[in-house]
């Protein structure tokens, strides 16, 4: 009477997964995405694969050059990435961190425009100040929204972006240089205040040891400290916080201005370290590339160097393609895209698995 | 007798969630005209198999024959189509439209009230149900809801019933109902489970018992030649004692005074209203009380948490001092050197933090000490082995997260870590809700020793026996408010019952 076909395949929870395996499904999938992108590759530009793969590695490690901008964007990612970390353990998504960056950015640019005839110490000293304060405001909003008022924080601080994003294009007039530019240019060209120094003969090497430190010290703050502690359990449950007596509104407050601030950084670090000039497009999307590095990272510092660096690795393989190839920069995001879709894909497979249905025995009693 | 045909057969059922094997190779039978009880411990796979049956879960091996016809049930339509409907613990009824609209809710076809509503009373009629098909749900009692579940189970055309826990939620009497309506329903010819751990509503109702121990069926046999003794046995799998001692009272004096406890809800519902009681120590007092009659809200005050509209709470020390513990949160109430330990009744979504390892839970009360920056990890941990150690706690090691310990194992840490900080006051919430009887009587050891220690116990409990055999007074709420205080020592279950329901019972039954 009521027949109905039994599913071919059905999905289950896994069980907890040693580390090699999660790991090794993760390298798998990277595999895959390579070979995918090297098969979509080599149809669009009939070049072999071994050739295109080639190129990716080129982007990233073909000069010296190139690996000392792998590693100054692999840190520039990675430091916002640290930065929305603490928020995401509480439970509270931070996804304003190109606003919170931008923000930073703006403050530092503005010392550097405004102060230019102090000593350089004064200036940078200003610029490190305003920066965090500026990205810790940012930050703080929302979170205070979120305290007193229950606002929604996802909605609230990809606003705060569009603020941001805003401020930065109308200052991009008011100082832009030359005039009718509509661009701020190059601030300081000659005078160089507030420029970062360059150390070990690299203008990136400071950005980098900078994120370094952040990196180690976010770790040991999440695991080792009381506020890192107070952040899990605020993460984990609000009402067993309150329960043990933690002032949940004062630790939501209270990350989000260590959060925004270590954004802040970031834009300092990109303002003063590398870029010496202000646009709306210098975070260039990392406030949000950040999330998933945070995520893939599983919220553990440690493991985020490494997400970071692939993502940063793959997307320049994937530009140096597009511009070897004669394709236009679009070519470059499908590869990201596709790159991305394994990634996040088997997260998935680690936590489930596929199991097809067993021809059942027919067993009567 | 011996002629008779299962109606479902369930033939190596095996369902996994992860590493955790819920049911492993479960045979069960199903017959029409009779009353099954399904038995187990909590996380037995009770729930799983009969999910399964009603089309939430999908077996990951075996076969389900309905009237000798292999069925594939992949949702809980394919589930009524084959007759069979499942009564959740908890009630998936829509609140603001009436019993009649949640009845025919989601059914194909032409919108006709009023057959709907015609065809629900010739149901009740039928069966002895008190149904307004005209009444909204939020203005019914729980039973009532209960009742709308059944009925709409029974218009569906289900001959097939599954009851998951129906009387935790009921009152005696409401219980002693429910139990003449199953039997109308059975002596009607429909297979009726249900599923519960209470041993005398399995003697009073079933016809046969089925046992289920850690995802294995251990057997089934007829009511009639078994007793609660056995049956216990055979879920826990060795011999019990089932009875619970109660020690004197050792040099009581009044620790926690309430008085005139008025509390609202958000939504500015009466939660408790003028309610006032003193707690002593070494004394266990028990409230009982339908749930949701403001037990929670009482023991939140107390602790710090509930926001309170009127009255006081006085804790009392042994010299007499008196400290207002209104208006304090627990930061300040722990700072005033008082300790009050709370067994909330949501152990992972209060108590405890689920993700975190047994340490770190360890950790929740104690993390504050000292002016460091940094955590102290050393001392939790060692509180951690102790407890493991004291009370037996199934775990394979304390870095594990509780949310992966069973309900028992979850529940010690959390009675453990409480116990652990030599309270005056130790408040607790149904702290054996979902335990088996082993680990209940551990618990309630545990709290007996605390009696003993001078410590004020107060014990929210749902199960009279319970109640009954180990409080030294009982306060009944109802409905928020006092409806009295017995002693625990000659009290009757069925007076209790009466006061649960109306204030102050009924003093001539």
């Amino acid at each position: 009477m009521f027949k109905k076909k039994e599913p071919l395949f059905h999905i289950v929870k896994r069980g907890e997964m040693p580390w090699y395996f999660s790991w090794g499904v993760r390298a798998a999938g990277i595999v895959l995405a390579l070979l995918c992108c090297a098969l979509i590759s080599t149809l669009v530009t009939s070049e072999n694969p071994i050739g295109i793969f080639a190129t990716i590695i080129d982007g990233s490690f073909g000069s010296g050059r190139k690996f000392m901008t792998l590693l100054q964007n692999t840190s520039m990612l990675l430091c916002i990435a640290l930065a929305l970390t603490p928020a995401f353990k509480m439970r509270f998504w931070n996804i304003g961190g190109e606003g919170q960056a931008l923000a930073g950015a703006l403050a530092s640019a503005a010392c550097m425009i405004l102060m230019k005839n102090q000593p350089n110490a004064v200036v940078i000293s200003c610029m490190i100040v305003t920066s965090l304060a500026a990205g810790a405001l940012w930050g703080a909003v929302p979170a205070f929204f979120k305290a007193k008022f229950g606002t929604n924080e996802t909605l609230f601080t990809l606003m705060m972006n569009y603020v941001a994003i805003q401020l930065v294009a109308y200052f991009s007039v008011v100082w832009e240089n030359p005039r009718g530019s509509g661009n701020i240019g190059v601030i300081n060209p000659n005078s160089h205040i507030g420029w970062f120094p360059e150390i070990l003969g690299s203008k990136y090497a400071l950005n980098i040891i900078i994120v370094a430190l952040v990196t180690v010290g976010m770790y040991i703050y999440l695991n080792y400290t009381k506020h890192g502690y107070e952040i899990s359990v605020v993460g984990e449950s609000e009402r067993t916080a309150r329960y043990i007596g933690i002032k949940v509104d004062r630790v939501i407050i209270r990350t989000m201005v260590l959060s925004g601030a270590i954004c802040g950084l970031a834009g300092l670090l990109l303002v003063g370290g590398t870029n010496h000039t202000l646009n709306a497009a210098i975070v260039d999307g990392r406030g949000f590339t950040a999330v998933m590095v945070s995520w893939l990272g599983k919220f553990n510092p440690i493991w985020m160097i490494l997400t970071s660096f692939l993502l940063v690795f793959l997307g320049r393989g994937a530009g140096e393609i597009a511009t070897d190839f004669g394709l236009n920069a679009s070519y470059g995001d499908i590869l990201t895209g596709i790159i991305l879709f394994f990634i996040i894909g088997c997260e998935f497979f680690i936590n489930y698995k596929l199991s097809l249905t067993k021809v059942s025995r027919k067993e009567e009693k | 007798m011996e002629t008779r045909v299962a109606t479902v057969k369930m033939r190596n059922i095996t369902k996994t969630f992860g590493s955790v094997v819920a049911n492993d190779k479960v045979w069960l039978d199903i017959y029409k005209g009779e009353i099954l009880a399904l038995l187990g411990e909590n996380g037995s796979g009770k729930t799983t198999l009969m999910n399964m049956l009603s089309g939430i879960y999908f077996p990951d091996e075996g076969d389900i024959f309905i009237n000798d016809e292999k069925v594939v049930i992949r949702s809980p339509k394919d589930a009524f189509d084959h007759g069979i409907g499942m009564i959740h613990q908890h009630f998936k009824l829509v609140d603001v439209l009436t019993a009649a609209e949640n009845i025919i809710l989601g059914l194909e076809g032409k919108l006709d009230i009023k057959a709907a509503s015609a065809k629900i009373r010739e149901i009740c009629d039928a069966y002895g149900f008190e149904v307004d098909p005209n009444q909204k749900i939020y203005d019914m009692s729980v039973s009532q809801k209960q009742t709308v579940e059944i009925v709409k189970v029974l218009f569906r055309g289900a001959d097939i019933l599954i009851l998951d826990e129906p009387t935790a939620v009921l009152t005696p009497q409401e219980t002693d109902k429910l139990f003449a309506v199953l039997r109308n329903m059975r002596d009607a010819g429909k297979a009726i489970v249900i599923i519960t751990h209470k041993m005398h509503e399995v003697e009073d109702l079933s016809d046969r018992v089925a046992v289920l121990r850690q995802g294995h069926f251990v057997g089934d046999m007829p009511t009639k030649e078994t007793d609660a003794q056995e049956m216990t046995n055979m879920m826990v799998g060795h011999a019990v004692t089932l009875n619970i001692n109660r020690p004197e009272p050792v040099d009581p004096k009044p620790r926690i005074e309430v008085s005139g406890l008025t509390v609202r809800s958000i939504d500015g519902i009466l939660k408790l209203q003028d309610v006032s009681f003193t707690a002593m120590s070494g004394e266990i007092l028990g409230i009982a009380g339908i749930s949701g009659s403001g037990q929670k809200e009482l023991l939140e005050a107390i602790a710090g948490l509930q926001p309170v509209e009127g009255g006081s709470i006085c804790y009392i020390e042994d010299d007499g001092t008196r400290d207002e513990l209104l208006g304090k949160d627990p930061l300040r109430i722990a700072e005033k050197g008082i300790t009050l330990s709370f067994v909330p009744e949501d152990r992972l979504g209060m108590g405890l933090v689920g993700g975190m390892d047994l340490s770190d839970n360890m950790m929740l009360r104690s993390f504050r000490k000292g002016k460091s920056i940094f955590t102290d990890r050393k001392g939790p941990r060692n509180l951690a082995k102790r407890v493991v150690e004291d009370l037996s706690v199934k775990t394979p090691s304390i870095e594990t997260p509780v949310r992966k310990l069973s309900g028992s194992n979850v529940q010690k840490v959390l009675v453990g870590r409480e116990i652990a900080s030599a309270p005056k006051v130790l408040l607790t919430a149904y702290a054996v809700r979902g335990l088996d009887i082993n680990s209940s009587h551990t618990i309630y050891d545990l709290i007996n020793q605390q009696k003993q220690n001078g410590v004020a116990v107060i014990y929210v409990g749902e199960d009279l026996d319970v109640l009954l055999e180990l409080c030294d007074r009982i306060l009944v709420l109802c409905a928020g408010k006092v409806s009295g205080i017995v002693p625990g020592r000659g009290a009757k279950k069925r007076d209790l019952g009466m006061m649960m329901t109306r204030l102050g019972g009924n003093s001539n039954v």
